[in-house]
């Protein structure tokens, strides 16, 4: 049961992993007991089960992901919201009211109006129906100020980083409160402009290089530098 | 360009100095257009094509929407400046055709039962033809797909393979093609070995057809190697300068 290429080596579509007992996991497909790459990413394998954490992709909505997303359409009772995936979310009316929806006395133009922006959970998705949102949670609904900068969707786990290290570390470091939506939008709102290009600067960073190793201490160390070129400036 | 006398010379090398089973010089890039959600950009001999590809999104209109799969929707297309005398920009009989080739050929490497009720629409642009464009629109098209990381079974190549003046020959230009007496463009995936297109214009004996698609065959598996490099570049110079 052999293996052809080394843990988290580059590779392209059709490139061969693994051949035998294995299972096929993220990114990659089985045939005749061989398992190829579906995707350009870097291999790993775990155990008996072989994946491609995937360098280029777009986001597929899963129940429960935070997305962040812009209101498209305003229909007759609800929204639709362009969430960066292949399929346009819907929004309802009585969802967000969270009663029953009078169409002669609520206005829903007042609420959410074509262009806003909102954090919202994606309630239900399948093959069968467009993914629909709620925004009945702490910390979802309308967002009122920030910048938005957009990311490769796939590369959101590694701006997490393990259990939040990457993250945290960064909100720490700019004093930004950053909104990470799975499908690759991500909401930074800080007290001074400053920060935010800060965060943005980093975030991108990561982007250009997810595929790399040791990747959070040259986040950090670039960071501290860069508040120091700063302070100097000013001083 | 009128018709030389001969496509092969004495010492047998081709009109442009090649010999019988050598691939025109290829260069690829990927990720040159910013707007599109995967591109790629291919050199091959004088050939220049272009490839951008969108999706998977919504379809419009919507009518055409598959409720097990997504569509795969291909325009080929020449740009007036492409040839030696101006090509009208409206889609001829033959780009429709060749439109339709590409596509058959593209769609068993996509996943496209992933993506139901969507679309993913290639456009290739051949800026500069000198034969063998439709290989060459695959070959970019593929790379493009894989770019826009669209889940592939594997990158599709193509190459040609032919005859003139009573020779087999591997990777056809313009005037080979016109003046020669056969030409068998081949479009396969390498990584399964699975071919997804196969055509033949001209005449060849049994022996002579096999021999083709095997020079073919081999010349698809030469572009492959460059292929997969162009795909990998950007990440591995990235690599690189981190390293350092």
């Amino acid at each position: 049961m052999p293996t052809f290429f080394e843990e988290k080596e580059l590779v392209t579509p059709g490139d061969l992993l693994a051949e035998g007992e294995y299972m096929a996991g993220e990114n990659t497909y089985r045939e005749n007991g061989k398992i190829f790459a579906a995707r350009i990413g870097l291999v790993e394998y775990e155990n008996r089960r072989v994946r491609v954490v995937a360098l280029r992709g777009f986001y597929v909505p899963r129940v429960g992901d935070t997305v962040i997303g812009i209101v498209v359409e305003v229909g007759f009772n609800g929204w639709e919201i362009d969430i960066n995936a292949p399929y346009v979310a819907t929004l309802r009316a009585s969802d967000v009211l969270e009663r029953g929806y009078r169409p002669q006395k609520d206005n829903l133009l007042s609420i959410l109006d074509i262009g806003d922006l909102i954090v919202a959970k994606i309630a239900s998705y399948d093959r069968g129906s467009n993914p629909r949102l709620t925004i009945n949670e702490p910390g979802l609904g309308k967002v009122s100020r920030g910048q938005l900068i957009k990311v490769t969707p796939t590369k959101i786990p590694r701006i997490i980083g393990r259990k939040g290290s990457m993250i945290s570390m960064i909100k720490r470091e700019t004093n930004c409160r950053i909104t990470l939506g799975q499908n690759g939008l991500i909401l930074i709102s800080g007290r001074k402009p400053e920060d935010e290009q800060l965060a943005i600067m980093a975030i991108l960073k990561i982007e250009e290089e997810s595929h790399t190793s040791g990747l959070t201490d040259r986040i950090t160390k670039m960071l501290k530098k860069e508040k120091e070129a700063r302070k100097n400036v000013q001083t | 360009m009128s018709k030389p006398e001969k496509l092969l010379d004495k010492k047998g090398l081709r009109l442009d100095g090649r010999k019988l089973d050598e691939l025109r010089p290829i260069k690829m890039e990927v990720g040159i257009l910013a707007n599109a959600d995967g591109s790629a950009y291919l050199e091959q001999g004088r050939n220049k094509v272009l490839a951008a590809v969108y999706g998977p999104k919504e379809v419009h209109p919507k009518h055409l929407a598959l409720p097990d799969r997504a569509i795969l929707r291909c325009r080929y297309h020449m740009a007036p400046f492409s040839v030696e005398e101006r090509k009208s920009p409206a889609p001829s009989r033959r780009e429709i055709e060749l439109s339709k080739v590409i596509r058959d050929a593209l769609e068993p490497a996509v996943f496209l039962e992933y993506y139901p009720r969507t679309s993913i629409d290639i456009f290739i642009e051949i800026l500069q033809a000198d034969g063998g464009t439709r290989c060459a629109g695959i070959t970019t098209a593929a790379l493009a797909l894989a770019d826009a990381g669209i889940p592939m079974r594997d990158l599709v190549v193509a190459c040609a393979a032919g005859k003139a003046d009573g020779k087999l020959i591997l990777d056809l230009m313009d005037l080979e093609d016109k003046y020669g007496e056969a030409d068998v463009p081949l479009a396969m995936m390498p990584g399964i070995n699975a071919v997804t297109l196969l055509q033949m214009d001209g005449s060849l004996t049994l022996e002579e057809f096999e021999k083709a698609i095997e020079m073919a065959m081999e010349g698809c598996r030469k572009i492959y190697e460059v292929q997969k490099e162009a795909l990998k570049a950007k990440y591995v110079t990235v690599k690189e300068e981190t390293e350092e």
